[in-house]
Order: structure tokens, then C-alpha cells, then sequence
């Protein structure tokens, strides 16, 4: 039944939602299984040449150290998709959480709550991530926890904004009335409303996430190689953009579909076509 | 289309949308009607009845998808059905459109006279000056404060009914052919109804222009239109003139929405008289931000006002937007801590906030909203909604749940099928009625409806208001009825309260607010509601102007002072006005004598 639901869904799909979806379900399934397919070792140097082309050997050629791009692609797929997935998630079930705390909550907690995500959101963020590093060392935990605590208070705010917004509705005021506690009316009669524009952004969160994690990587502070994600990956290869070479063609392609898919797909899911 | 005399001319009309799956839906169905030079033609009509598609039509606009078939002209304009559409060019210029809320026509960043004159500017018809010009003329004939300065605020500054003007001027600017009036007074206050139909009437005369009313409401289209065209479903039932309409409809749909616009007196039970009532309201203070040292608020919205509803009786409370009457159900209900005074239920006194009241004394007090559209969670299936109620005071859950929620279903006469539907998918009527099962849903003593029936046209407000009585009459259960309509709180309430800038000017049974004497501004309220003749407007001759309309507002004196017709020069203006008691039975806050007022109101009817 549920799963005929679900087909029912994507059937409805307009034809970018299904687009989007195809290229989810495809990076999810690098993610996972990526690894265990690859054919070389990711830190193995398997070519003499440098940027080489696609061959049998290499179905995409190698990188700048001789290196070969489908097995690193995959490997970076996974701590691209994973990582940004843990944050995101946390950074908006903490973010989203405080919100409606917030709006239900008396006004100090409101205030309270508010002005420390004011202070949090006006600290630069590869500042922030640069001393955490350097005072804890960098490890995929860390990265995660400066990552989902670096994009908490912008989905606070757009968050708050949008309970203070519901918590006027008449709806909430009867609820209010009838005697319903805070727990109840924040999670029964606010959230389920606010789940449309909160999944737009996600994905947009899921982007920046993905953006900030190649910074990090790139100066050194994200994954230490020979581990990379993909921003990583497209950095470490600058040097073959003159040659047009496959290594960072490839991997600026992966970027670009994983953020530009999760979001068409989000935008299909919350265009009110599909409920 | 050969007849040249008609201005407008509409010929076998029909609209076509097409639902989600994509099947057509006709929304109009052969429509003709012919609409002669001057002529006001009004287009009435419950909602969905197609009525504004109709005037939409005639500037050659259909919304969305929508399809027009059949033959319009107006004037030599046409739109053949078959891509000729000669009237889009006309729209804006010739052929100009009045919509109902003008609050959301105008943008609130520009000055009003510069949207008001854009039309000519745009159609390149006068310079800017001489635009300018035309229209401080208009807003003169619109009767607008100050019409030479108006111009220059902003719209935030202005109130409804006088924005409302405004775009009738911005309308009116081109000098149009046809202007089309998409019910443009259904928002608005009685008494600031009448005034803008008034100056409707006058500004569309003097520039000699046609007009299609649209409407719901039948006593208001009497005032404003030659000839009626009645509709329903999309298809016409009746044409004619308006007082051969009035006085003899020919269609049963007509005479339904005859009898709807005149709410009958419902029969009130009787009532078993009890020592205590079962809701005591005393001396409420109330407003809102911070409390100064004396206990007043800094934006105080009620003074001093009490009143008490017996087991199962009904109480009206009528005032304008502003007058404070829902603030009154808010502080009842508990949202809303009073500064001072109290509120007794069952002669036991109820804690000020929410916190402090038992979930016993929270069922027995249940609030209804004026919009079901915002008060239904729009997530939520009906059965959803009225179940929680039933699990939270108490506990009924599983099959039990599921009878009892079938059972309030028929209660308010909704099928048992539409427990599962989601309230996004049900119609205003469905909505409401759903609202007040909610409520009904914990078996209250007391229901306090803040303009339940506002928001609804006139056929479904009868049917409500009908359930309302029968509620009662079956139930025993108690209403406080806020609302800004007289005529619908007479219909239901035993007793009424007139609030006015947060103060009660007048309390007493219905039927003392049939005869004169009452308090000057109760006079103006029932005087503003339109009667179901044509000539009724014009009787209502210019108002009487207040003798002290220069003077603020001040709350040691008595608030309606600035717009009172009857004000007494040396008294009003001096000292606070004493509560005196009617022989009637009411109270009012005035300083006239029982005597100076029934000369006053009895001149009136008379001459």
C-alpha cells in the first residue's frame, strides 16, 4: 500500500522533479556503494600519465598525481553526500527546533534564543571552523558538528519567522484556548505547516554545505588527503583546467548535479502537485 | 448585433475551466444580457456563482486557463470568442475595474495621487497636470476629507472606506465608458457603507458613465443598480428591473436571497431563571503592551465594560471594526489578561490567563473565529480536528471517538463521509459550520462567535445563523455573538451590547432597539443598514454633521463625541456622559435626556 503510494508520487512528478529524483537516487547509491565498486584503490597511483584520457583501463582517466578519477569521484561522493547529510539534518533539527521553542515559549526565551543566534551567525565561518580545528584537531565528527553549528541560526531565523507567522493564526489561538500545551501546538499545529518552505531550505542549506566543505578542504582544514570530498577533488585538479582534462570536468559535473537535483527535486515535492 | 442603443451587449456567454484531471468545467453558461447607456446592470449572486467571472469577461480578461465563448461588445469593442479580443486594448481606459479590497490595490510605498492618475498617464490621456487636477475634483465629488491634500499620503494613513474611494477615483480617472464594481463595499463597516455608496452613486451619474455592480448582497445592489440579473451556478435565473425584482420576483432563487438579506427573529427559548448567571463580566479594563502604575495599558482597547449572559441565553455585542468587541471574547476566553476587572463563570471568578484555568473551565468556555479559512488547521483532516477535542477533555478515543465525531456531523448537518476529507478542500460554509463543531465538540456551556457570519454571503449566513438558534433551542447552550451587523445579532440575541471605541454606549433587550429612543450612535448603526428598496439612499439624505467634528478623541469624554450628530454644545465637550436608564429598560452612556433623544431620532423618521 505505501509502496503503491509512492510510485503513485513520483508518477505525479513533474518532469524536473523526476530528474531531480533520478540524480538523488543515483548519488545516494554512489554514497553507498561507490566504494565497494571502485576499481583501483583511491590513493593508488595507477598511471604514469597525468590527466590521461578515458581508456578501458581508466574509464575517466586519471587526476594530477596519476591517479584514477572514478575511484576517487566515488570515494568522495560518499563523504560529500554523507557528511553534508548528517549536518544538514542536524543543523535544521536543531535550528527548527529552537524556532518553535521560541515561538511557543515565553517572550525572554524568545529573546534569549535570538540574540545567541545573532552572536553565532555574525562569527565568519571559516574563522569559527579554523579555531575549532586547530584547538581539537580535524576528524569527519568534527566537521559535521562546525558545519551543522555554522548553518543553525539561518534556519533558526527562517524557522522563527515562520512559527511567529502560524502562531497568530486562529488555529493556534484556539488550540491556545482549548488549554493544548506548548509540545502539542509545536509540533501538531505548527510544524506540519511549516514543512514546505523548510524543505526549500534544506536544499539550499545542503548547498551551502556542500560549498563551505569544499572551502574547508580546500585550505586544508577539511579531510587530509589522500581522503577527499568532491570540492577537494575539483581543487586538487586545478592545474588540468587548461587541458580540459576529464579529472575536474567530472567532478565539477558531480557537484552540480547533487545540488542542483536535491533541489529540483525538493521544489517538485513542494509545489503542491504531490501532496 | 445590430442593436446599436445597448452600451454593452453579451450574447450566449460562457466560461470554461479546466479541472486538475482536465475535464472542462463550465463556470458560466450562456449568459446573455444587454446593458443600456447610464444604466447600472448588478450581477448577484451567492460565491461561485460566477458572477465575477461574468464582469471579468467584459474586459476581456478570464483568469488563468479559463476560455470565453460567445459574443461580447461593448460600446465598439468587441470580443467575438473567436481570438478577436478588441477589449483587452479597452481595459484600464474605457472599460475600468473597482475590486473589493482596496487596502491590497494600492501600494503602500506611493503617494495615492500618483497611483490614482497613473490610468491617464499610462493611456497618455491628459498631461499630468490636468490629471492631477481631475482628480482632487473627483475626490471632492466622492466627498473625501480634505480633497486638495488627501492626495499626497500614503495609504497606510487612510482607512477602508476612504481607500475604497480612491480607487474608485483611480478608476474614474479616464473618464471610463463602463466601470465595474466587484463588491466593493462587502469589507467595510455599515456605517462606512452607506457613505461610499453614496458617493458611487453621485460620481458614476455625474460622469454619465454604465456600471456593473457585483454583489451578494441584495439590499445594497437596490441602492446602486436599474437592473438586476440574478445567478446561480453560472447560469442566469432572473433579469429585470430592480424594483419589479424587489417587489415581485419571479424566481424561487430570488426569493431565497430576499428572505436570506432579511435576517427573521428566531424564536428565544425560555430560560429557566437562575439566582446566578452563568457568565459575569465586570468593569473590564483591557488593551495591549505595558501596564502604567494606575493599571492601564499603553494602547487600551476596553473601558469599563460588563455585562452577563444567563444559562443558554444569547448576547449580542455589535460595534464597528475598532470598537473593541473581539477583544471582549478574547479576554473571556483567557487568550488575553485584562488590566483590571473580572470574569465569573457560575459565579466562580475565572483565572485572567489560560495557565490559571482548570481544563474543566477551559472546555466550558469554548471561542469560535470569525475566518474558518485560518482558524482550521489546513494540514488536518475534519475528523482529525474535532477528534483531538474529543480525546483532550475527554478521552474518548478509538471507535467511540469515531461515532461521537459522525454524530457532531450531523449536528451542524455535514455527512459522516466528510470526517476524513482535509479542511483545505471544503467550502466556506462546510468550513465554518466545521469550526463550530470544534467547538460544540466539548460540549461547552458558553460559545463566544466573533463574527462567525461576516465573512459569509448572505444564503450561507442564514443557514448558520439558523443552526446557531437551533443549537441552542436543542442544547441549551450559551452564545456571546460578536458581530459589526444589527440586523444579525437581532436576529439571534436575546440581549445586546453596542460597544464603541471600548466603551459600552447602550445595553438592553432586542426589542428595545426597535423603537427610538436609543443612543445616537445605535441611531446611526441601524439607520446605516440598507433596506431592501431602491429609493432608500436617497432618503437617507447627507448625514447631519457633527458639530464637533474638529475635536480629538478623548477618553475622559464620550467617545463618540467627534462624530456625534446630537452633541450639546457646553456639555459633551466639558464632562464625561452619565449612564442614564431608558424606560425601555436600556442603558445608555449619554448626556441627552430619554426625551431630547426620542425628539431627535423621532424628527428623523418622521420628516
Amino acid at each position: 500500500m505505501k509502496i503503491a503510494a509512492l510510485f503513485t508520487t513520483i508518477r505525479n512528478l513533474p518532469l524536473s522533479g523526476k530528474i531531480g529524483l533520478a540524480f538523488v537516487v543515483f548519488w545516494l547509491l554512489a554514497a553507498a556503494f561507490g566504494p565497494m565498486l571502485a576499481p583501483h584503490p583511491p590513493g593508488a597511483f595507477v598511471s604514469e600519465e597525468v590527466f590521461a584520457d578515458a581508456s578501458s583501463r581508466l574509464w575517466l582517466g586519471s587526476d594530477f598525481l596519476g591517479r584514477d578519477v572514478l575511484s576517487r569521484l566515488l570515494m568522495g561522493a560518499r563523504f560529500t553526500v554523507g557528511l553534508s547529510a548528517v549536518a544538514v539534518t542536524l543543523a535544521v533539527g536543531i535550528g527548527t527546533g529552537l524556532a518553535l521553542t521560541a515561538a511557543v515559549g515565553p517572550h525572554w526565551v524568545d529573546e534569549l534564543l535570538s540574540r545567541a543566534m545573532d552572536t553565532l551567525i555574525s562569527i565568519p565561518s571559516k574563522i569559527f571552523a579554523l579555531v575549532l580545528i586547530a584547538a581539537f584537531g580535524s576528524s569527519e565528527l568534527l566537521l559535521i558538528v562546525i558545519l551543522a553549528v555554522i548553518y543553525v541560526p539561518g534556519n533558526f531565523r527562517i524557522a522563527r519567522s515562520l512559527a511567529v507567522g502560524l502562531a497568530r493564526l486562529d488555529y493556534v489561538e484556539v488550540a491556545r484556548a482549548r488549554g493544548e500545551g506548548r509540545l502539542y501546538i509545536a509540533l501538531s499545529e505548527m510544524l506540519p505547516n511549516m514543512i514546505r518552505p523548510l524543505a526549500a531550505d534544506i536544499g539550499l542549506r545542503f548547498v551551502f554545505i556542500v560549498l563551505l566543505l569544499s572551502g574547508l578542504s580546500f585550505l586544508g582544514l577539511g579531510l587530509a588527503p589522500p581522503d577527499a570530498d568532491l570540492g577537494s577533488l575539483v581543487r586538487e585538479n586545478t592545474s588540468g583546467l587548461a587541458e580540459g582534462a576529464l579529472a575536474i570536468f567530472v567532478r565539477a559535473t558531480a557537484i552540480a548535479t547533487l545540488t542542483v537535483s536535491v533541489n529540483l527535486l525538493i521544489d517538485a515535492l513542494t509545489q503542491g502537485k504531490v501532496r | 448585433m445590430k442593436d446599436t442603443t445597448q452600451h454593452v451587449e453579451v450574447r450566449d456567454l460562457s466560461v470554461t475551466v479546466r479541472r486538475e484531471d482536465g475535464t472542462p468545467l463550465r463556470i458560466v453558461e450562456d449568459v446573455s444580457f444587454d446593458i443600456a447607456p447610464r444604466e447600472t446592470l448588478a450581477l448577484i449572486g451567492e460565491s461561485g456563482s460566477g458572477k465575477t467571472t461574468i464582469a471579468l469577461a467584459l474586459m476581456g480578461y478570464a483568469r488563468g486557463s479559463a476560455e470565453i465563448t460567445g459574443q461580447i461588445r461593448v460600446g465598439q469593442a468587441t470580443l467575438d470568442g473567436a481570438g478577436g479580443n478588441a477589449l483587452k486594448a479597452q481595459r484600464g481606459h474605457r472599460i475600468s475595474y473597482v475590486a473589493q479590497s482596496a487596502a491590497a490595490a494600492f501600494n503602500p510605498s506611493r503617494r495615492v495621487i500618483d497611483q490614482v492618475i497613473e490610468p491617464a498617464l499610462i493611456h497618455g490621456i491628459e498631461p499630468e497636470e490636468a490629471a492631477r487636477k481631475r482628480a482632487v475634483s473627483l475626490f471632492r465629488s466622492l466627498a473625501l476629507p480634505n480633497p486638495e491634500t488627501i492626495g499626497q499620503r500614503y495609504p497606510h494613513e487612510l482607512s477602508g472606506g476612504q481607500l475604497q474611494r480612491l480607487m474608485a477615483a483611480m478608476a474614474l480617472i479616464t473618464q471610463p465608458e463602463l466601470v465595474i464594481f466587484d463588491e466593493p463595499t462587502t469589507a467595510l463597516d455599515v456605517t462606512t457603507q452607506v457613505e461610499v455608496l453614496q458617493a458611487f452613486r453621485r460620481v458614476v451619474r455625474e460622469q454619465g458613465a454604465t456600471g456593473v455592480y457585483v454583489s451578494h448582497d441584495l439590499a445594497v445592489v437596490a441602492q446602486m443598480a436599474d437592473r438586476v440579473l440574478v445567478l446561480k451556478r453560472g447560469k442566469v435565473r432572473e433579469q429585470n428591473a430592480v424594483d419589479v425584482i424587489l417587489q415581485s420576483p419571479a424566481d424561487d432563487y430570488t426569493r431565497m436571497l430576499m428572505s436570506a438579506a432579511m435576517p427573521v427573529v428566531m424564536a428565544a427559548p425560555v430560560l429557566p431563571d437562575a439566582p446566578v448567571p452563568l457568565l459575569e463580566v465586570e468593569g473590564i479594563h483591557a488593551g495591549y503592551g505595558p501596564i502604567d502604575k494606575e493599571g492601564r495599558p499603553a494602547h487600551p482597547v476596553l473601558s469599563d465594560v460588563g455585562f452577563s449572559i444567563g444559562r443558554g441565553a444569547a448576547l449580542g455585542v455589535i460595534g464597528e471594526s475598532g470598537s473593541g468587541k473581539s477583544t471582549v471574547a478574547r479576554v473571556v476566553a483567557g487568550l488575553l489578561a485584562p488590566a483590571r476587572g473580572s470574569v465569573k463563570l457560575d459565579g466562580v471568578p475565572l483565572a485572567p490567563t489560560l495557565s490559571g484555568r482548570s481544563r474543566e473551565e477551559l472546555r466550558r468556555v469554548q471561542i469560535v473565529f470569525q475566518s474558518a479559512d485560518v482558524a482550521l488547521n489546513p494540514g488536518r483532516s475534519v475528523g482529525d480536528i474535532l477528534g483531538r477535542v474529543l480525546r483532550f477533555y475527554r478521552g474518548t478515543r478509538g471507535e467511540e471517538a469515531r461515532r461521537r465525531v459522525a454524530e457532531l456531523l450531523d449536528l451542524i448537518k455535514l455527512p459522516a463521509s466528510i470526517a476524513s476529507r482535509r479542511c483545505d478542500e471544503l467550502s466556506g460554509g462546510q468550513k465554518q459550520r466545521v469550526n463550530l463543531a470544534r467547538a460544540l465538540a466539548a460540549e461547552p456551556d458558553i460559545i463566544l462567535c466573533d463574527e462567525v457570519t461576516s465573512a459569509l454571503d448572505t444564503v450561507v449566513r442564514g443557514a448558520i445563523l439558523d443552526l446557531l438558534a437551533e443549537l441552542r433551542r436543542d442544547l441549551g447552550v450559551a452564545y456571546l455573538f460578536i458581530s459589526h451587523d444589527i440586523e444579525t445579532v437581532k436576529a439571534l440575541c436575546d440581549d445586546i451590547v453596542v460597544l464603541y471605541k471600548g466603551t459600552r454606549v447602550e445595553s438592553g433587550v432586542r426589542d428595545s432597539y426597535n423603537v427610538p429612543p436609543v443612543h445616537p450612535y445605535t441611531d446611526l448603526l441601524i439607520s446605516s443598514v440598507p433596506e431592501l428598496r431602491s429609493d432608500w439612499l436617497s432618503d437617507e439624505s447627507e448625514r447631519a454633521a457633527a458639530p464637533f467634528a474638529h475635536l480629538r478623541e478623548r477618553p475622559d469624554l464620550c467617545r463618540f463625541l467627534p462624530r456625534c450628530p446630537v452633541a450639546i454644545a457646553g456639555t459633551c465637550e466639558v464632562s464625561a456622559p452619565p449612564v442614564r436608564q431608558l424606560s425601555s429598560g436600556n442603558a445608555v452612556l449619554c448626556h441627552h435626556t430619554e426625551e431630547t433623544l426620542r425628539r431627535t431620532q423621532s424628527e428623523k423618521i418622521l420628516g
